[in-house]
């Protein structure tokens, strides 16, 4: 239990380590720390979750390590649940170090029983490595043979599939000569043979050894285990083995532990998903999986690792380097952000630039950077591996999850950096035309919502074309992810460009002027584009509630760009999305409608300010035909909502204006009123709530009475329901007359 | 002033923001006409970023409309110094620039792929006892192997086995060879920084095993990465017109087409073998610019050959997958291997094919 505690202690700096950098990133990403946080809160619940893991394994763990007596599994419920809970947490997230002393001591001792064992052994699952004391102390189990010989032989079969992932093995080489004792058992001899041939070096052929192999060989026969371990010691030792052994053997050890390897690689990926920092590195698990497939066809991201260039070719050329003074810090010791302070100025990028995805520090180090080469590197090596990885690019590629978990490394290093990469760029490009809209979908998403503003006026049709024809031919709910997308796009350039202007001194004012114009169309194209496809959508999905949300959340961005992004740029939205919004039947888009056009009021109003007060050179200005729009629309919406003059005080061409005559034939009575505050769809249910509430014994439902003194009385409770939109479009657009005054001519009308 | 909206005298009222004067219509003209170009963003320009400037009218994955017809041989290339590649079958990778590459320490990367081969191969799996320790790495330049002086000059690694029976003996065995090469790669040579070389095709003969211990040490040491190269039907067609167009000095080898039939239970091929002069005879009628070829004229003298054989066996072709061709310059399977037979045209042959590997990795 103590070492337990130690070790539980050491993860706490790790844990530190890990908030911090969030926080770091945090404070770079800016405007959207909105996404960041709720991955923060989805991360802190998932935390949640492995702290009650955590518990019950130690629970558990403390449960065999107390452990005296043969207990039977059928009758002890309480080892039946601890079972389950190392099997399932296992297989799950793989034990700690400090697991496997616990659960090998148990396993071996022959305390419990046989089927206990075997299942205790079957999920030794290592989450990153297995200490090597818990193997020393295994193997004094074993020559005390208290356990079976089939629990041996599992153990045997074990070590040999774990063997990579054991910290340190100078002492179990050191137990070279008790596993060679083994040989003798029949039974085990094979798995010997091959723990052996994983330990033996050149120190360990002697010729004792050579003669006991020869005499095993001439009393089984040509055992291929044992040509295995003879072959290897004639590799060392040539001149001790005169016999000759077969030139080629395709495979010396059945090599069938696949359960094991399974779990393990499972375990493997599953914890570098949870995980945005740099996983430690597993000893050499990538390697011997990927033999089994064809060469450099499965995903991985390499690990950081110094330029061994550097040390072996560059090192004789430039002297300074073998001298202490210059040397270079190893990017693998790299673990702390202030370790990364110290040394900034001398680290060096790792061998593999596409290491640095899933490496904070470097990612930060990136961003100091100012070599081209660094991004160079990255570009390459990310465009090959997305377009050999796209798994509806590629056929027969069937790694989806893993291509998922590459994307969204990849967005999450764009975050970080809070810029999009070109390689991603070209990606989208290419795969969209080919992408089912469905596959990756949220990863992909997300990766539109970084492509750089400077480029998209010369590739809109290669990103907007596929997406658009997705869009339109896509549910709902897809719809919705694009225009959230879409919207995240504009705020990733609305904040680059207020971090530009900030720290761009004025004396680059001129060169600022020819990219703003720039920036102002691309911009706009793409609000337009978003106008176009958003009123297109809301026509097909017949103005649906939930669509309308998402048109309306990019257009509160989009109102607001002048006064909140300092970007002379204000863009209505069209006819087809505006009076959807005005006629919806819910108060939540209607108030989000009326909050837009009251922002649209105050930044089109500070925009003429700003212009009468000719303050700044006059090169941009909003065309007179959003000032006439944005008065259109602001005489439908009150002649809606207030003045009770619905289908009559609207100029607009695509607007509700109707004829009275027409009018007349719908038979409605009282039409000019139908979209007031009050029979509004949208707050007809707060009308009658407020009826109820001012006439309780009344049951008529005369929603005549709200007028007059009323009338404001409703505004007041309008306002108090939270329709804080309603409010600021009120008592902004609406001139009225006198506070005081309690009777108003529309009120009369009604 | 164009009034704000049009409101009667009723008390409360919209106030709309009340529009702009005429020269505001002027300026957004002006604004359309202004520069688009910006720095990319996230960082002020000048900080030395990618060159966009091949990513636009880059058409992903197509083909060109014509391309120019292989040179024939050079006659300064000594035909014996090369042979070695001939008539052999040679897997096509294609592979991004490598990073600090440098062609005058060959001596030490072969060493230190020595290295990282034995190290490999002790890693505790039974693969392959023998000679574990006697591989033997030799790298050199095949300076022959360009289009240009601007091409970087060719890169040959050989793997070869010393005997472990008797280490003395000088005898060496050859057991895996693969080179990197660029014969006019200008359109990439051109944009690289200093510090990247383009080699940007490789091909490799001899076990995978190796292929990837040498590959993972160049995607390590070089930071770069190698893709298998596929060839499209496309531009194996392209293949077959070219090299059927070439001039041969004695016509031995047949013109084979091979044709895979798709989504049939049974795998069904289908070899179509035409008398290399009648081919050319073919070819010669349909080729109309002297040194060039287009896609047009590819795709007449398929439709022909097509035309040809549908009318013998009723069977379309163009409705199955052209999976090789072969001719006497080389042959080629879409899987990306290929195997040269003329050393008079590998120059050629490779120049079509480093265009492939560039388009790949772009």
């Amino acid at each position: 239990m103590q070492r337990r505690q130690s070790s539980k202690h050491s993860k706490q700096p790790l844990q530190v380590h890990h908030s911090n950098q969030t926080d770091l990133s945090a404070w770079r990403k800016g405007g959207t720390v909105d996404t960041e946080e709720s991955v923060r809160n989805h991360q802190s619940l998932s935390d949640q979750k492995n702290d009650n893991e955590q518990d019950s394994l130690e629970q558990a763990l403390s449960y065999f390590e107390k452990i005296q007596d043969r207990v039977s599994l059928k009758k002890s419920a309480v080892l039946q649940k601890h079972l389950s809970t190392v099997e399932s947490i296992a297989l799950k997230r793989g034990l700690p170090p400090e697991g496997f002393d616990v659960l090998l001591d148990v396993a071996l001792s022959g305390k419990l029983a046989d089927t206990v064992n075997t299942r205790l052994l079957k999920s030794l699952i290592p989450a990153s490595a297995i200490p090597e004391s818990s193997v020393v102390s295994s193997v004094s189990w074993l020559c005390v043979s208290k356990c079976s010989s089939n629990i041996q032989l599992l153990f045997l079969r074990w070590l040999i599939t774990m063997f990579d992932f054991i910290d340190h093995k100078e002492q179990v080489h050191a137990l070279y000569g008790i596993f060679f004792s083994f040989l003798n058992n029949e039974k085990l001899c094979p798995y010997i043979c091959h723990v052996l041939y994983l330990l033996t070096r050149q120190e360990n052929v002697k010729p004792f050894r050579v003669r006991r192999l020869l005499d095993l060989q001439s009393k089984m026969g040509m055992q291929p285990h044992l040509q295995a371990l003879l072959s290897l010691y004639k590799l060392f030792c040539p001149e001790l083995i005169s016999i000759s052994l077969p030139q080629k053997m395709k495979a010396y050890f059945k090599n069938a532990d696949s359960p094991w390897k399974a779990a393990i690689s499972a375990v493997r990926r599953r914890n570098q998903a949870n995980s945005t920092v740099p996983q430690p590195l597993l000893l050499g698990i990538a390697q011997p999986l990927s033999r089994k497939r064809k060469w450099n066809t499965q995903l991985i991201v390499p690990a950081s690792s110094a330029s061994t260039q550097n040390s072996a070719v560059g090192g004789k050329r430039s002297g300074v380097d073998s001298f202490g003074a210059n040397r270079s810090f190893p990017v693998e010791q790299l673990r702390t952000f202030p370790q990364l302070l110290q040394n900034i100025h001398r680290l060096e990028f790792p061998s593999q630039m596409g290491s640095v995805l899933t490496n904070p520090l470097l990612l930060h180090y990136m961003n100091c950077s100012k070599d081209a080469s660094v991004y160079l590197r990255l570009y390459y090596w990310m465009g090959q591996t997305l377009q050999q990885e796209c798994t509806w690019c590629v056929v027969d590629n069937n790694q989806h999850e893993e291509f998922k978990g590459f994307l969204e490394t990849a967005y999450k290093a764009e975050c970080f950096l809070q810029e999009g990469f070109l390689s991603c760029e070209e990606f989208l490009y290419r795969s969209l035309p080919l992408w089912d809209g469905v596959s990756c979908r949220s990863q992909i998403l997300q990766l539109v919502s970084w492509i750089p503003l400077s480029t998209f006026c010369e590739t809109k049709s290669q990103l907007c074309d596929p997406l658009a024809q997705l869009f339109f031919t896509s549910s709902l709910y897809f719809k919705c992810s694009v225009l959230e997308s879409l919207k995240e796009l504009l705020q990733n350039w609305l904040n680059w460009h207020v971090v530009q202007l900030d720290s761009e001194p004025d004396s680059q004012l001129s060169s600022l002027n020819t990219t703003l114009s720039g920036l102002v169309n691309g911009v706009a194209e793409l609000i337009n584009f978003v106008g176009r496809i958003s009123a297109a959508a809301l026509h097909l999905e017949k103005s649906h509630t939930f669509l309308l949300y998402f048109i309306l959340d990019f257009y509160e961005t989009v109102c607001d760009i002048y006064l909140k992004y300092k970007l002379p740029l204000l863009i209505m939205p069209p006819a087809g999305v505006f009076y959807p919004a005005l006629l919806s039947m819910d108060s939540v888009n209607l108030n989000q409608l009326c909050y837009i056009m009251y922002r649209y009021r105050a930044n089109l109003i500070a925009a003429k300010e700003n212009e009468l007060s000719k303050k700044k050179t006059q090169q941009f200005k909003f065309s007179s035909q959003t000032y006439q729009e944005y008065n259109q629309y602001i005489t439908a919406m009150v002649g809606c909502l207030w003045t009770s003059n619905a289908f009559q005080k609207d100029n607009h061409p695509q607007g509700i204006c109707l004829d009275d005559e027409l009018l007349k034939k719908t038979a409605v009575q009282e039409y000019k009123n139908s979209f007031n505050i009050v029979y509004h769809p949208a707050l007809m249910c707060y009308a009658v709530d407020f009826l109820q509430q001012v006439w309780p014994d009344d049951t008529t439902f005369n929603f005549n009475l709200i007028k007059g003194k009323k009338w404001n009385w409703y505004l007041r409770y309008l306002y108090g329901q939270g329709l804080e939109g309603l409010k600021l479009f009120i008592e902004s657009s609406i001139n009225r007359v006198s506070k005081a005054s309690q009777s108003k001519p529309e009120d009369e009308k009604v | 002033m164009a009034g704000g909206a049009g409101r009667g005298g009723a008390g409360a009222d919209g106030t709309g923001v009340q529009m702009a004067g005429g020269p505001a219509a002027g300026s957004a003209i002006e604004m359309e006409g202004a520069m688009r170009t910006l720095p990319s963003s996230g960082r002020p320009s000048g900080t030395g970023r990618l060159s966009r400037g091949l990513l636009f009218g880059r058409n992903y994955g197509l083909s060109p409309g014509s391309r120019l017809l292989p040179p024939r041989c050079q006659e300064n290339a000594d035909p014996q110094k090369t042979a070695f590649l001939l008539r052999k079958q040679w897997t096509l990778y294609s592979v991004s620039p490598l990073y600090k590459f440098s062609n005058a320490d060959l001596k030490d990367y072969a060493r230190m792929l020595g290295v990282f081969i034995a190290a490999e191969k002790q890693k505790g799996l039974a693969v392959d006892v023998d000679g574990e320790l006697g591989v033997k790495v030799a790298m050199s330049g095949l300076p022959e192997l360009r289009g240009s002086e601007q091409d970087p000059p060719a890169v040959l690694v050989q793997l070869s086995l010393r005997s472990s029976l008797s280490p003395k003996n000088s005898e060496e065995k050859l057991i895996w060879s693969g080179w990197f090469c660029c014969v006019a790669g200008d359109d990439l040579v051109e944009d690289l920084p200093e510090n990247f070389t383009c080699l940007p095709l490789f091909l490799v003969n001899g076990a995978e095993s190796y292929t990837a211990i040498v590959g993972s040490w160049f995607q390590e040491t070089f930071d770069c990465c190698f893709r298998r190269l596929a060839i499209s039907p496309l531009n194996l067609t392209w293949m077959a017109a070219m090299w059927t167009g070439c001039e041969v000095d004695k016509n031995t080898a047949a013109t084979e087409l091979l044709f895979s039939v798709p989504h049939l239970p049974q795998p069904l091929d289908i070899l179509y073998a035409i008398h290399p002069e009648d081919a050319k005879a073919l070819w010669d009628t349909v080729q109309k610019t002297p040194g060039e070829i287009t896609q047009e004229e590819v795709d007449v003298f398929m439709e022909c050959l097509y035309s040809h054989f549908h009318r013998h066996f009723k069977i379309h072709l163009s409705a199955t997958k052209l999976v090789k061709v072969s001719t006497g310059i080389a042959s080629a399977h879409c899987d990306g291997i290929i195997k040269f037979l003329q050393s008079q045209y590998l120059i050629g042959v490779l120049m079509l094919l480093t265009e492939l590997a560039i388009s790949q990795i772009q």
